[in-house]
C-alpha cells in the first residue's frame, strides 16, 4: 500500500476514534473540541486526497471544511453553551459501556454492509467506506442516546463529518457546487439550532429534549 | 554454547532495568514538581529512600500469616521477570520465549493477586478496601491490556515481543490505523495499572482515596523498599512495553551489537519524553471518582477491541 | 501385558463390588469406614493407568454377553476414551482417598449406603466414557444421574436438599430425553444402534444440525451450560464436599466428553455455523458464571458456579475449534480442540481440590457462609496452603495449570486470520475478549473468596453454635490431606510439563478431525510448549517459575544477608485508628460491591437499607439468578397449566374412564381397518 493511502487510513482510524470518543464523553466542551479535532483529520485527509490524485478541486473541499468545521462552528457553539450557561450533560438514557458495545456492533454491521462496495471500487481510499458508514451511524446513536440539544446537535454534525468521508472516499468528492450547498446547508442549520435553543430553554427552563414530549396531544 | 552472550546479555539488562527504574520513578517526579512550579527533589531521591528504607527495623503486624512476609519478595520476583522479558535495548534475548505477551500480562495478574491478599491477611478494613479497588482496576485493565496486546499479535502474526519489534521496526516502515486505538488503550492502561491519575493520586495522605497505596500500609522498611521498587520496574517496564510496541525504533536486532549505544540512546530519550509526558498528563488531568474508573477502563478495553476489529475490517 | 479395555472393565467391576460389599450386613460398617474408599482410590489409579494406556494404543472393542437379547452391550476404548479415564481415574483417585477422612464419623447406615452410591457413581461414569452404543450409554447415563441424585440429597431431612435434588434430576432428565432423541436422529432408520453404525450413518445437513442441536442442548443440560445451569448452583452445594468435587470435577466432564464423541466422531463432518452457536452460549454462559459468582456468599454455591464459568470456557474452545474444522483449518482446530480438553483436564482437577478445601472448612468449623469466616489460615495452615494452590490456577495465574489452557485457548483464537470469512474472521476476536473479561473477574472472586475466608481475623466469634462437631477448629486429618496433596500435585505437573500433555492430546485429535498440530508444534522439546511454530508462539512454565523462585530467594538471602534488621511484631497499624474491630473487614458482600455497582442490570437484586433513625438497622440483599423468572418459572406455570387441563381428564368416575377405553377401541378398530 502506498504511503498516503496508509495516511489516509490512518485518518480514518482516527475518525473512528472520535467518534467514539465522542460517544464516551460527559462534558460538552470536550465534545466541542473532538468535532473540531474531527474536522482537522477530515480536512487532512480531504488534503492527501487531493494531492495523490491531482483533483483540484478537493482543495477547495479542504479550505471550507476546515473554515467551517474547524473555526467556525465551534466558535458559534462555543458562544452558545457559554451563553446558555451550561457545561455538562446529564446521564444519558443508556450507560456509556453499553452504548460502546452497541457503538461496536454498529461499526462491525457497516463493515460488514461496506466489504461488497468497496470490493467494487477501485479509489485510492476503498477501504475507508466502512469506516465512513460507521461514523455516520456512531453519530446517529449519539443523537438517539443523549438527553441534552447540543450533544445532539453535535451528532447530526459529526454524521454530515462521515458523509463528507464517505464522499470523498468513494467518489473523489462530491460536485463542488452540491458541496457548497450542503455546507451552506450545514452553517444555517447551526444558527437556526442556535435560536431553537434559546426558545426551548424559555419555554421549558431548560435544554432536555424529554421537556418536548409535553407538547403531544393528550 | 552460541547463547552465552545472549544470556549474559539479558542478564545483564535485567540487572539494568532494575537499576534504572528508581531513577525513571525520580525523573517523573521532578517533572511534575517542575509543572507545580516548585523546587524539584534530587534525581536520586528514590535510591536514597530505598536506601534508608532497607535499614529500618521492619514492623510486621501480630497475626501476619507468611503470605504477607512472602509477598514483597514475590512482586519483586515477577518484576524482575517482566523486566527481563522485554527486548529493552535488543531483541536479543534467549529466555524470551518463556514467557510471550500473555504470560507477561499473567504475571502481571499474579502480581496484583499477590499484592491484594497480603492486603486482606492482616484483617484492617482499609487493607479490604485497598484489595477491593485493587481488583475492580484490575478486572478491567488486564482484558484491556490483552486485547491490545492481540492487536499487535495480529499484525506481526505472532505473541513474542521480540518477534513483534522485530516485525514492527524492521519491516518496512508502514502505519497501522489500528495501532492507533491500540495506543490510546494502552496508555489509559498504564495510568490505571500504574497508580497514576486520573485512577489513583501516587502522593495522596489519605487512605479514603488510595488504591494502590491502601494495599501496602502495613509493610515498613525492607519489605516496603522493594514493594516500592517493583512499583517503580513496574513503571518502567510498562513504558519499555508500550516502546517496544508503538515506537519501537532504536531497538537494536539480534546479533547486532554494535546497535547498543543507540539503543541506549533512544531508550534514555524516549524515556525523558515519557517520563515528561506522563507528568504534564498528571497535571492536566484531575482524578476522577472512583466508580468512574471503571468506565474509563471499559473505554479503554472496548477501544482495545475495536483497534483488533479494525485491523481486521480493513484488511479485507 | 493387559489390554486397557479389559483393565478399565475390571476397575468398574472392582467399584461395583465395592459398592455392593458394603450393603453385606455383617461387618460393613468397619469395611465401608476402613477399606472401601482406600481400595476405591487404588482402582481410580489404576483406571488412570490403563486410560493413558489407551491413549498410545489403536482402538480396541469387545461385546458383554449382557443386556437385552438382541442388544448386548458394546464397548470400546480409544484415545477419546483413554483421556477420560484418566481423568476420572487420576481426580477420583484424590477425592476418594480425601473421603476416607471425610466420612470417617458417619453413622454406620448412612456410610454404608454412602459408599455404595459412591462406587456406582464412579463406575457408571467410567461405562459412560466406555459406551460404544447408544443403549448402554444411555443405562450408565442414567444410572449416573440416578447415584449421583442418591448422593445429592443424602440428607434428605432438609426440604432445600429435596428441592435442589428435585431440580437436578428434572434438568437431567430433559437433557437424557435431548440425548435419546439425538441418537434416534443418528440411527437414520437402520435399526443398529451400535456407535459404529451412528458414524456410517449418512445425514443430510438439515438432519445433522438437529441431531447437534439436540446433543449440544442435552448434553449441554448435564454440563451446565446457559440457560440449563439453575440446577448446578443447587445441587453442588447440597451434597457432601467429595460427591460435590466429583459432580464437578467428573461429572460435567462426561457431558463434554459426549459433546465431542457425538459432534466430531458421530456426526462426522462439522459445519462452521455450529461452532458459532456453541462459541455463543459459551461467551454467556462463561460471563453469566463468573459475573453470579461473584455475588456469592455461599462458598459452596460460588464454587459452583465457577464450574457454569469454566464450561463456558471449555466451549469457547469447542466453539473456536468447530468453526476452524469447518472451514477446514485442521491444524487450527487440532489447536481449539485440545485447548478445550486441556481446560477440562485442569478443571477437573482444580475444581476438585476446591471443593475438597471447603469441604475441610465444612466439616472443622461447621461454616459455609463466608460471611462468618476468617483468619483460617492460622487454625488451618494445610488446608489453606492447598486451598490457595487450587485459587492460584482457577484464576489462570502462571505458571500453573489453569494458564496453560486459557493461554491455548488464546492462540487458538489468533489463528483467526486463518479464515475466509470476513465477520467470522472478525467475531473470533470477540469471543477472546470475552475470556480475558472471564479469567480477570476470576482473580477477584478468589481474591475475595481466600482474603475473606484464610485471612484476617474471624468475623464470627469462636462460641458461636456450630454443627454437631464439638472442639476448637482444627486442621484436616492425614487421609485429606493426601487427597489434596495428590491434586496439587496434579496442579503443578499439568501446568509445568504442558508439552507432554500436548503431546498425548494431539493424537487424539488426530484421530477425531483427520489432523493435528503441525511439526513445527511438535519439534521443540519437553521444555517448550509451542502450539504452531516456535517463531510465532511459546510457552516455557518451568523457565518462568525458575526465575521468580530465583529472585524470591536471592532478594531473600540478600536482604537478609546486608540489611538483618530486627523484625518488632506489633498491633496492625491502620493509620492510626484505635479501634479496629474484626466486623469491620469486608464482608463477602461487601467485596462484590463494586462488581454489583457496574453490572447492575444483569442481577435481579432485592435490597433493603436502613433509615437513618432506624431503631434496629437491617441490611439485606438478595440476589437472583434472572434465569429463573425468563425461562424456568415461566416454563414451570406452563406446564402446570397444560397438565392442570389434561388433569380434567381424570375424572374418578368408572364410566368416563370405561368411555375412554371404548373409544380408543373404536379407533383402532376404524384404523385396523
Amino acid at each position: 500500500m502506498s504511503l498516503a493511502s496508509q495516511f489516509v487510513n490512518l485518518l480514518a482510524a482516527l475518525l473512528l476514534l472520535i467518534a467514539f470518543a465522542m460517544l464516551s464523553q460527559r462534558r460538552i466542551l470536550t465534545l466541542i473540541h473532538l468535532f473540531a479535532w474531527q474536522g482537522v483529520a477530515l480536512a487532512a485527509s480531504t488534503f492527501v486526497v487531493a494531492y495523490t490524485t491531482g483533483q483540484s478541486h478537493l482543495y477547495f473541499s479542504g479550505v471550507l471544511t476546515v473554515v467551517l468545521k474547524v473555526i467556525l462552528i465551534p466558535w458559534v457553539l462555543h458562544r452558545l453553551i457559554d451563553s446558555l450557561n451550561i457545561k455538562w450533560d446529564v446521564e444519558t438514557l443508556l450507560n456509556i459501556p453499553t452504548t460502546m458495545l452497541a457503538g461496536i456492533g454498529l461499526a462491525i454491521f457497516a463493515f460488514a454492509l461496506a466489504t461488497p462496495i468497496s470490493q467494487m471500487a477501485n479509489t485510492l481510499t476503498r477501504s475507508t467506506l466502512g469506516i465512513a458508514m460507521a461514523t455516520v451511524l456512531l453519530s446517529f446513536l449519539m443523537m438517539i442516546v443523549r438527553r441534552k440539544a447540543v450533544p445532539q446537535v453535535i451528532g447530526f454534525l459529526a454524521m454530515e463529518n462521515g458523509l463528507f468521508f464517505a464522499a470523498t472516499s468513494a467518489t473523489y468528492g462530491m460536485p463542488l457546487v452540491v458541496e457548497l450547498g450542503v455546507a451552506l446547508d450545514v452553517l444555517v442549520g447551526t444558527f437556526i439550532f442556535g435560536i431553537f435553543f434559546f426558545h426551548i430553554r424559555e419555554q421549558f427552563d431548560s435544554l432536555e429534549v424529554r421537556h418536548m414530549e409535553r407538547l403531544k396531544e393528550d | 554454547m552460541e547463547h552465552a552472550p545472549g544470556i549474559a546479555f539479558q542478564i545483564l539488562q535485567s540487572v539494568f532495568v532494575v537499576l534504572a527504574a528508581p531513577l525513571l520513578m525520580g525523573w517523573v517526579n521532578q517533572c511534575r514538581a517542575w509543572l507545580q512550579n516548585r523546587a524539584a527533589p534530587s534525581l536520586l531521591l528514590p535510591y536514597y529512600t530505598l536506601a534508608k528504607l532497607l535499614q529500618k527495623d521492619a514492623v510486621i503486624a501480630r497475626d501476619a500469616s507468611p503470605l504477607f512476609r512472602v509477598t514483597p519478595y514475590v512482586l519483586f520476583g515477577c518484576m524482575w521477570l517482566a523486566a527481563g522479558i522485554v527486548p529493552v535495548l535488543a531483541t536479543d534475548l534467549p529466555f524470551a520465549p518463556a514467557a510471550d505477551v500473555i504470560a507477561l500480562v499473567g504475571v502481571f495478574a499474579l502480581a496484583r493477586v499477590f499484592s491484594a491478599l497480603a492486603a486482606m491477611d492482616i484483617g484492617t478494613s482499609f487493607g479490604g478496601l485497598g484489595a477491593r479497588r485493587e481488583m475492580l482496576i484490575g478486572f478491567l485493565a488486564e482484558p484491556a491490556m490483552l486485547m491490545t496486546m492481540f492487536t499487535a499479535a495480529f499484525i506481526s502474526g505472532s505473541t513474542q515481543l521480540t518477534t513483534i519489534v522485530e516485525t514492527l521496526a524492521h519491516r518496512e516502515f508502514a502505519i497501522y490505523p489500528s495501532l492507533a486505538f491500540a495506543a490510546v488503550a494502552f496508555l489509559m492502561v498504564l495510568l490505571a495499572e500504574n497508580a497514576r491519575i486520573p485512577i489513583d493520586n501516587p502522593t495522596t495522605h489519605l487512605e479514603l482515596t488510595m488504591i494502590h497505596e491502601a494495599m501496602i500500609l502495613e509493610y515498613s522498611a525492607r519489605h516496603l523498599a522493594l514493594i516500592e521498587w517493583a512499583v517503580s520496574i513496574k513503571l518502567f517496564a510498562y513504558m519499555t512495553i508500550g516502546f517496544a510496541l508503538f515506537v519501537p525504533w532504536g531497538i537494536a536486532e539480534a546479533g547486532h551489537w554494535g546497535a547498543l549505544p543507540l539503543a541506549f540512546a533512544s531508550l534514555a530519550l524516549k524515556l525523558a519524553f515519557a517520563g515528561a509526558g506522563l507528568a504534564v498528563l498528571e497535571a492536566m488531568l484531575a482524578k476522577v471518582r472512583l466508580f468512574l474508573a471503571p468506565e474509563f477502563l471499559s473505554t479503554a478495553f472496548l477501544l482495545a477491541v475495536l483497534g483488533m476489529l479494525i485491523h481486521f475490517l480493513m484488511q479485507s | 501385558m493387559v489390554s486397557p479395555l479389559a483393565g478399565a472393565l475390571a476397575v468398574i467391576v472392582g467399584w461395583m463390588t465395592i459398592g455392593l460389599a458394603a450393603l453385606v450386613p455383617a461387618g460393613n460398617a468397619f469395611f465401608a469406614r476402613r477399606l472401601a474408599f482406600p481400595l476405591g482410590t487404588f482402582a481410580g489409579l489404576a483406571l488412570a493407568v490403563f486410560g493413558l494406556q489407551a491413549l498410545w494404543m489403536p482402538a480396541q472393542q469387545l461385546i458383554l454377553p449382557l443386556g437385552l437379547p438382541d442388544l448386548p452391550f458394546h464397548l470400546r476404548v480409544d484415545g477419546l476414551s483413554g483421556f477420560f479415564l484418566l481423568l476420572l481415574g487420576a481426580v477420583s483417585a484424590g477425592i476418594t482417598i480425601y473421603a476416607t477422612g471425610y466420612f470417617r464419623e458417619e453413622t454406620a447406615d448412612r456410610i454404608t449406603l454412602i459408599t455404595l452410591l459412591y462406587h456406582f457413581f464412579l463406575a457408571s461414569m467410567a461405562l459412560v466414557v466406555l459406551a460404544d452404543d447408544a443403549y448402554l450409554f444411555m443405562v450408565a447415563w442414567e444410572t449416573m444421574a440416578l447415584s449421583s441424585y442418591f448422593l445429592v440429597t443424602t440428607d434428605h431431612k432438609i426440604p432445600a436438599i429435596r428441592s435442589a435434588g428435585f431440580l437436578y434430576l428434572l434438568v437431567a432428565h430433559l437433557g437424557a430425553i435431548a440425548i435419546l432423541l439425538c441418537f434416534g436422529v443418528m440411527h437414520g432408520g437402520s435399526g443398529d444402534y451400535t456407535f459404529a453404525a451412528l458414524r456410517a450413518a449418512d445425514l443430510t445437513p438439515a438432519w445433522a444440525t438437529v441431531a447437534f442441536l439436540l446433543a449440544f442442548f442435552g448434553f449441554g443440560a448435564k454440563a451446565g451450560m446457559i440457560p440449563l445451569h439453575a440446577w448446578l448452583p443447587e445441587a453442588h452445594p447440597a451434597a457432601p464436599s467429595p460427591v460435590s468435587a466429583l459432580m464437578s470435577g467428573i461429572m460435567l466432564k462426561t457431558a463434554i466428553y459426549g459433546m465431542v464423541r457425538v459432534i466430531y466422531d458421530l456426526l462426522g463432518s462439522v459445519r462452521w455455523e455450529w461452532g458459532i452457536v456453541v462459541l455463543v452460549i459459551g461467551a454467556a454462559t462463561t460471563l453469566f458464571g463468573v459475573l453470579y459468582a461473584l455475588m456469592q456468599h455461599d462458598l459452596k454455591r460460588l464454587l459452583a458456579y465457577h464450574s457454569v464459568e469454566n464450561i463456558g470456557i471449555i466451549l469457547l474452545g469447542l466453539g473456536m475449534s468447530m468453526v476452524f474444522v469447518g472451514f477446514g483449518q485442521t491444524a487450527a482446530g487440532a489447536l481449539g480442540l485440545i485447548a478445550a480438553l486441556y481446560h477440562t483436564l485442569n478443571h477437573a482437577v482444580f475444581k476438585a481440590l476446591l471443593f475438597l478445601g471447603a469441604g475441610s472448612i465444612l466439616h472443622a468449623t461447621g461454616l459455609r457462609n463466608l460471611n462468618d469466616m476468617g483468619g483460617l489460615i492460622r487454625k488451618m495452615p494445610v488446608t489453606a496452603f492447598y486451598f490457595l494452590i487450587g485459587a492460584l490456577a482457577i484464576s489462570a495465574l502462571p505458571p500453573l495449570n489453569g494458564f496453560v489452557s486459557e493461554w491455548l485457548t488464546f492462540q487458538t483464537a489468533l489463528q483467526a486470520p486463518l479464515l475466509d470469512h470476513g465477520v467470522v474472521r472478525s467475531l473470533l476476536p470477540l469471543f477472546a475478549a470475552t475470556l480475558a473479561l472471564a479469567g480477570a473477574l476470576t482473580a477477584m472472586c478468589f481474591v475475595k473468596v481466600y482474603g475473606i475466608a484464610f485471612l484476617g481475623q474471624a468475623r464470627e466469634p469462636e462460641h458461636a453454635p456450630r454443627a454437631a462437631h464439638a472442639g476448637p477448629t482444627h486442621d484436616c486429618g492425614a487421609a485429606e490431606r493426601i487427597g489434596m496433596a495428590w491434586l496439587a500435585a496434579g496442579c503443578f505437573v499439568l501446568g509445568l510439563f504442558p508439552a507432554s500433555f500436548l503431546l498425548m492430546l494431539n493424537r487424539i485429535s488426530t484421530a477425531l478431525i483427520g489432523g493435528g498440530l503441525p511439526d513445527s508444534a511438535l519439534e521443540s522439546n519437553w521444555l517448550w510448549l509451542v502450539p504452531t511454530h516456535a517463531a510465532k508462539a511459546s510457552y516455557s512454565p518451568l523457565i518462568f517459575l525458575a526465575v521468580i523462585v530465583a529472585v524470591t530467594l536471592l532478594a531473600f538471602f540478600l536482604v537478609r544477608r546486608f540489611y538483618h534488621g530486627r523484625v518488632r511484631v506489633a498491633p496492625p497499624w491502620d493509620c492510626g485508628f484505635p479501634a479496629q474491630t474484626p466486623r469491620m473487614q469486608d464482608t463477602a458482600d461487601a467485596f462484590g460491591q463494586p462488581i454489583r455497582h457496574v453490572f447492575g442490570p444483569l442481577y435481579r437484586m432485592r435490597r433493603e437499607l436502613p433509615g437513618p433513625d432506624d431503631p434496629k438497622p437491617r441490611f439485606v440483599l438478595q440476589v437472583e439468578d434472572r434465569h429463573w423468572y425468563w425461562l424456568y418459572l415461566p416454563v414451570a406455570r406452563v406446564t402446570n397449566l397444560i397438565s392442570a387441563k389434561i388433569g380434567l381428564l381424570q375424572q374418578g368416575r368408572i364410566s368416563t374412564y370405561l368411555l375412554y377405553s371404548f373409544c380408543t377401541l373404536i379407533a383402532l378398530l376404524i384404523l385396523v381397518r
